[in-house]
């Protein structure tokens, strides 16, 4: 799972799509997923590393993990065929 | 270490579209409280859908429609709207306000007798009025407004065989320049109509003539259309003086006075547009003062004003069941509150509040009842927090009809509670059982299981 290589995000969690022109923003964990994805951490990895860190349980943050994920293939900016 | 609060990943899409020039913000306050009972403490002991509806609103509210036309009219009298919610606790708050009861079916009737309310305290509308109610509403000296002049001749039957007058008004409908033009319920203005009832009754004298009623629609947006109709109704009451020294007792404008609920389709919010009680009645009373009425024979004003009344007393609270995303990745969220609690939701954007703080962050969202229909929609699009699973909301200013129009379709009707002024809270109407259901039913021999 990664993010398409020529999206650009800022620290700030501004996400700029130049293939078509789209921008959105992210708020502070759905910066640090995306930015995690552009690393090319499995899900698995990812979601093992913010249970660690934030205060929530298993089943609720891979509930939504996986919901953002969605949105981000929805909004075309991960790598086709993942 | 310790570890940070969790938030729901989120990423919004930013749009260039355009902006708003009135700068409408986009925050959402919750509604914690209810006169101040948490809402959180009226779900865990009354349960989730629960309606709620606050004297202390329902009071304020009368008094400041009632101000606005007393201190502009001598004689002012408020008439209860019982379709617009007729449980009896909602009923008595009015009453003991000083309203009247206005009824348009025989149960509305009974209802508002048992609710203590004489019958020379009923004004009795509808096109369907069975004679058995007629008679029982000539015997009790109720106000029956006419609708149709089968119903003007059946009157007339009956105040032979009883040997009595009934005390009759009309309804006349008229064009105040209004679309749509309402012109089903009694009789026309423009056309003559009204004016020929009007002479037939009087011709007859089998009736007293008390007054003229009109209810030219409803939500109206626009006051002006109420100068126009009380100018056409004092037209008919100078009509009947100059004609036969008649004086009527009372003009009665209905109702129709619109709420600051959000009418679909609005670009503004409906707390920006909905005019004040102060406006509707500049229009009324000054038509009423400007006509050709003589001082003297000003006829009592009624007013039966129902939405505009009770719609911001009422709440239904609910309880987020799930979120799930549409095939286009457009988020929704399922709720316990259905389109068979909240059937205004068919006409208005409701608001819909979290019920504790959330934070700043939102999501457009389809909010969605909890019955397996597809019409179950409480709203296509708003923008939400994002509340999860077994979180609390509050939607607001539903008084009006929800309790009265509300259907047992897939779930039963929950409780409804009202607040007292001192914030005590007392259930008004317990929630139906499987059992309110099946006493009403009966199983033929043939059906039912033998017994071993």
């Amino acid at each position: 799972m990664s993010l398409r290589k020529n999206i650009a995000v800022s620290d700030s969690g501004f996400v700029f799509d130049p293939s078509s022109g789209e921008s959105y923003s992210l708020n502070p964990i759905g910066t640090e997923i995306v930015k995690l994805l552009q690393q090319g951490r499995s899900n698995e990895d990812i979601i093992r590393d913010l249970t660690g860190k934030y205060d929530v349980d298993d089943a609720t943050l891979e509930r939504y993990y996986y919901d953002f994920i969605g949105m981000l293939k929805q909004f075309n900016l991960l790598e086709n065929g993942e | 270490m310790e570890k940070i609060a969790f938030e729901r990943p989120f990423i919004k899409k930013l749009s260039a579209g355009m902006p708003s020039k009135f700068g409408m913000k986009t925050e959402i306050k919750p509604v914690t409280h209810i006169d101040d009972v948490a809402v959180e403490e009226l779900i865990q002991k009354y349960g989730s859908p629960l309606f709620v509806i606050s004297e202390k609103t329902m009071r304020e509210t009368y008094q400041e429609a009632y101000r606005a036309f007393s201190t502009r009219y001598p004689k002012v009298q408020f008439a209860w709207s019982y379709k617009t919610n007729y449980l009896d606790a909602v009923c008595r708050v009015f009453h003991q306000e000083g309203s009247w009861a206005e009824v348009v079916s025989g149960f509305e009737f009974d209802k508002a007798l048992a609710n203590g309310i004489p019958g020379n305290k009923i004004l009795f509308n509808g096109p369907d009025k069975p004679e058995e109610y007629l008679k029982k509403a000539i015997e009790q000296k109720a106000y029956i407004h006419i609708d149709h002049f089968d119903e003007l001749y059946t009157l007339k039957q009956l105040a032979a065989t009883l040997k009595t007058r009934p005390r009759v008004a009309i309804r006349v409908n008229m064009d105040v320049g209004i679309y749509p033009k309402w012109d089903r319920f009694g009789f026309n203005y423009e056309n003559g109509e009204a004016w020929d009832a009007l002479n037939r009754i009087m011709i007859s004298e089998s009736f007293e003539l008390e007054g003229l009623h009109a209810h030219i629609g409803t939500y109206m947006m626009t006051t002006e259309a109420y100068g126009i109709a009380a100018a056409k109704l004092a037209d008919l009451a100078t009509g009947l003086e100059r004609k036969y020294g008649h004086v009527i007792k009372y003009i009665d404008m209905g109702g129709g006075f619109a709420s600051k609920n959000t009418l679909k389709g609005a670009y503004l919010p409906g707390t920006d547009t909905a005019p004040s009680f102060d406006e509707y009645a500049e229009a009324i009373t000054s038509a009423l003062i400007n006509s050709g009425i003589k001082p003297e024979n000003l006829p009592m004003l009624i007013l039966e004003t129902g939405r505009a009344l009770i719609d911001d007393a009422g709440y239904l609270l609910g309880t987020v069941i799930a979120n799930k995303r549409l095939s286009s990745g457009y988020r929704s969220t399922i709720v316990d509150v259905g389109v068979n609690l909240l059937f205004t939701s068919f006409w208005y954007e409701h608001q819909i509040s979290p019920a504790r703080p959330t934070t700043q962050h939102t999501e457009e969202t389809a909010v969605f009842g909890p019955l397996c229909m597809n019409i179950d929609v409480i709203r296509e699009s708003m923008v939400f927090p994002l509340l999860k699973t077994g979180d609390r909301f509050v939607i607001s200013r539903i008084g009006a009809y929800n309790m009265t129009q509300w259907m047992q379709f897939i779930t039963l009707r929950p409780n409804v509670v009202m607040i007292d002024p001192e914030s005590k809270v007392h259930l008004i109407r317990e929630k139906e059982s499987l059992e309110t259901i099946r006493q009403q039913e009966r199983i033929p021999g043939h059906l039912q299981a033998k017994k071993q």
